[in-house]
């Protein structure tokens, strides 16, 4: 039996806007293995997001504790939480998120300067992965100039390019085709079971998450069901 | 590693062109500033310097008091005499006294009458040699006086070049003194000072019945003998004229200079006049720091949700800091280079119109190294520090609320 690679005890988040406060996580329990794909559903503010971003390092609890590979993250400085967003975890957003002023093969080489990778190095690894997305032929393209599946497919390529063991995607489909959506799904299936890349992924759509090992229900901050779909990890 | 953050920093600059150009206009309005009128102000005391060391520095001037501006004459100020002279002569260690008279009078020529300044020369030709040399005057057209010439002139090489008069005064003309005539022997060599280049020379004796002066001098021209300290004969020379007029020391109303002083006191006031420059240009300064800061805070604040990106694949505070740190240094340093060019062209420009319309080669920047790295390193650390505040407020952006930003 494999260690859970993410772990959240207890979580709480609360956000103050001015006087009234939103508990936007209520006391959220959840265990993910290496190696396993998890959907996250519930309806719109029931704090998926505010969950993945915990899960990458981006944001605290307010109460309750996150362990990364058995680390509890409140414990770690700045830059070490800096430095497991660049290594261990790659992140793909609903709106994509590229750079709009670099070229495709220089957003997906981003994560790599800040790892100090040589320029050589990135490179060759950015043309790799953005020919493994199918995008070979774009890699000079700025973001405007792609498709809104292209452009999630650069994102995609962004997030693998310093070969991290999480990936996280918040609603990557969302605003993508059904058909394109499918693409960008089968690549994250591909990499969860071909790479044994650990995947957490927020969706709305049930023929979507229904790719996954388990999905998650959320609702007003805390697991309310969750349903095993196949054996994985 | 910071390669890729000033290439990321100059592509930043790059999408927003005009901004960034507005923004160092501030910075290398200042610099250039800076740059060509330090320069000029340096190849000035050069060109100075360089003029008394080819004078001598074994020559020693005595004036009763004034402000140091404008030549003797000018102003209500008590005249020197023959039994100052005397004294002069007599001091230890000097080998030579000449006394000058240099006033304005009325000089007509082809029915014009203007103005002009009329410098004496003595009557002895052994202090008529010594003022050639102290002065380097030398004669480009005609001769020099020589005793006996009482009503002969020499112009000033400026009266004989350009049309101040209805024609040029070449020798051989004749002008009227305050109605007296005289016959211009020569023309005096160019100087590249404005003052003895249009000045009219004329015997002393001649000088005193035209303008009817009496005992009095305006200077006292005089040499140090060989093997004497100049400065230590002029120390002497002043404590005699002290004693001849019953003044304590510090209530002086006469000025003893020696070209090493007379450097000094220029030096003096030309660093005034920079430090005033240097004032204004660093206002100038000032105000495009905070041009900088100002454009630092905009791009930070439309890059916010660059900056969430950043930080969700891996940026560190620090990397952050970095790239909007080096973009304001960038700023900063290019304007500065601009500058530089800039200030540089100017000077040369002053050069120009000084050699071409003003005839004076005083106007010579110098640019120096120390100049040209201090304006830049300057220009730098003003972009730098214009960008600390908006850089760190960058780096200490929460990721998640940046990411949310609109
Ligand atoms: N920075 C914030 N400041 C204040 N409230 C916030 C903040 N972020 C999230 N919230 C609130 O927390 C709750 C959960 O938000 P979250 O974005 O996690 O929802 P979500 O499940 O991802 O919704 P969606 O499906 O619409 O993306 C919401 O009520 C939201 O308004
Ligand atoms: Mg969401």
């Amino acid at each position: 039996m494999k260690n859970a690679i993410i772990k959240l005890d207890d979580v709480w988040k609360t956000y103050r806007m001015g006087n009234v406060k939103v508990n936007a996580l209520r006391g959220l329990d959840l265990a993910i293995k290496e190696g396993e794909f998890v959907a996250i559903m519930g309806p719109s503010g029931s704090g998926k997001s505010t969950a993945v971003n915990m899960v990458g390092a981006l944001d605290m609890p307010t109460k309750g504790k996150i362990y990364l590979e058995n680390r509890d993250i409140s414990k770690l400085s700045e830059s070490d939480l800096a430095q497991i967003r660049g290594k261990k975890i790659g992140f793909i957003f609903q709106q994509f998120n590229l750079i709009n002023t670099l070229s495709a093969l220089e957003n997906v080489a981003l994560p790599m300067v800040f790892q100090g990778v040589s320029k050589e190095e990135r490179i060759k690894r950015a043309k790799n992965i953005l020919e493994m997305v199918g995008l070979g032929d774009r890699i000079n393209h700025k973001p405007t100039e792609l498709s809104g599946g292209q452009q999630q497919r650069v994102a995609i390529a962004r997030a693998l390019a310093n070969n991290p063991e999480v990936v996280l995607a918040d609603e990557p489909t969302g605003n993508l085709d059904s058909k394109t959506g499918e693409t960008v799904i089968s690549f994250l299936t591909n990499l969860n079971k071909k790479d044994k890349k650990t995947i957490i992924l927020v969706t709305h759509d049930m023929n979507i998450a229904k790719h996954a090992n388990r999905i998650e229900f959320l609702k007003d901050g805390t697991i309310v069901k969750s349903k095993k779909l196949r054996i994985g990890g | 590693m910071l390669l890729d953050y000033f290439l990321y920093a100059f592509n930043g600059l790059k999408q927003r062109k005009l901004r960034s150009w507005l923004t160092m206009v501030g910075i290398f309005i200042g610099i250039a500033a800076v740059v060509s009128l330090i320069s000029l102000g340096e190849g000035l005391e050069q060109a100075i310097i360089g003029q008394f060391a080819s004078v001598g520095i074994d020559r020693i001037i005595v004036q009763n008091a004034n402000t140091g501006f404008g030549p003797p004459g000018s102003f209500d100020i008590k005249s020197l005499t023959e039994h100052d002279k005397e004294i002069v002569e007599k001091t230890k260690g000097i080998e030579i006294a000449v006394g000058r008279l240099i006033r304005s009078a009325q000089v007509e020529f082809k029915d014009e009458a203007q103005f002009q300044f009329l410098g004496s020369w003595p009557e002895k030709k052994e202090e008529g040699d010594f003022i050639l040399e102290s002065f380097s005057f030398s004669v480009s057209e005609g001769r020099m006086l020589k005793p006996g010439d009482q009503f002969r002139v020499v112009v000033g090489n400026m009266l004989n070049e350009k049309e101040i008069y209805p024609k040029k005064i070449i020798a051989g003309d004749k002008l009227k003194i305050n109605g007296f005539d005289f016959e211009v022997v020569g023309v005096m060599g160019k100087t590249g000072n404005p003052q003895f280049d249009s000045i009219v020379i004329i015997m002393e004796d001649a000088m005193r019945e035209v303008l009817d002066i009496g005992d009095e001098f305006d200077l006292i021209a005089a040499k140090a003998g060989k093997g004497e300290d100049p400065s230590k004969v002029a120390e002497e020379l002043a404590k005699n004229i002290r004693k001849d007029r019953g003044l304590k020391k510090g209530q002086e109303d006469f000025e003893v200079q020696t070209p090493q002083q007379i450097v000094e006191t220029f030096g003096i006031v030309l660093f005034a006049v920079q430090a005033v420059i240097v004032g204004i240009a660093a206002i100038s300064l000032l105000v495009g720091g905070i041009g900088i800061t100002n454009t630092m805070y905009t791009s930070v604040l439309e890059r916010t949700r660059e900056i969430g990106i950043m930080k969700s694949i891996g940026a560190r505070n620090s990397d952050i800091f970095k790239l909007f740190f080096i973009e304001s240094g960038i700023l900063g340093m290019v304007g500065g280079i601009i500058g530089v060019i800039l200030g540089f062209g100017l000077g040369k420009l002053v050069e120009n119109v000084g050699k071409t319309v003003l005839g004076t080669e005083l106007l010579t920047p110098v640019f120096s190294p120390l100049l040209i790295i201090s304006a830049l390193l300057f220009s730098f650390i003003v972009g730098s520090i214009s960008g600390l505040m908006p850089a760190l407020q960058a780096s200490k952006l929460n990721p998640v609320d940046a990411l949310r930003y609109k």
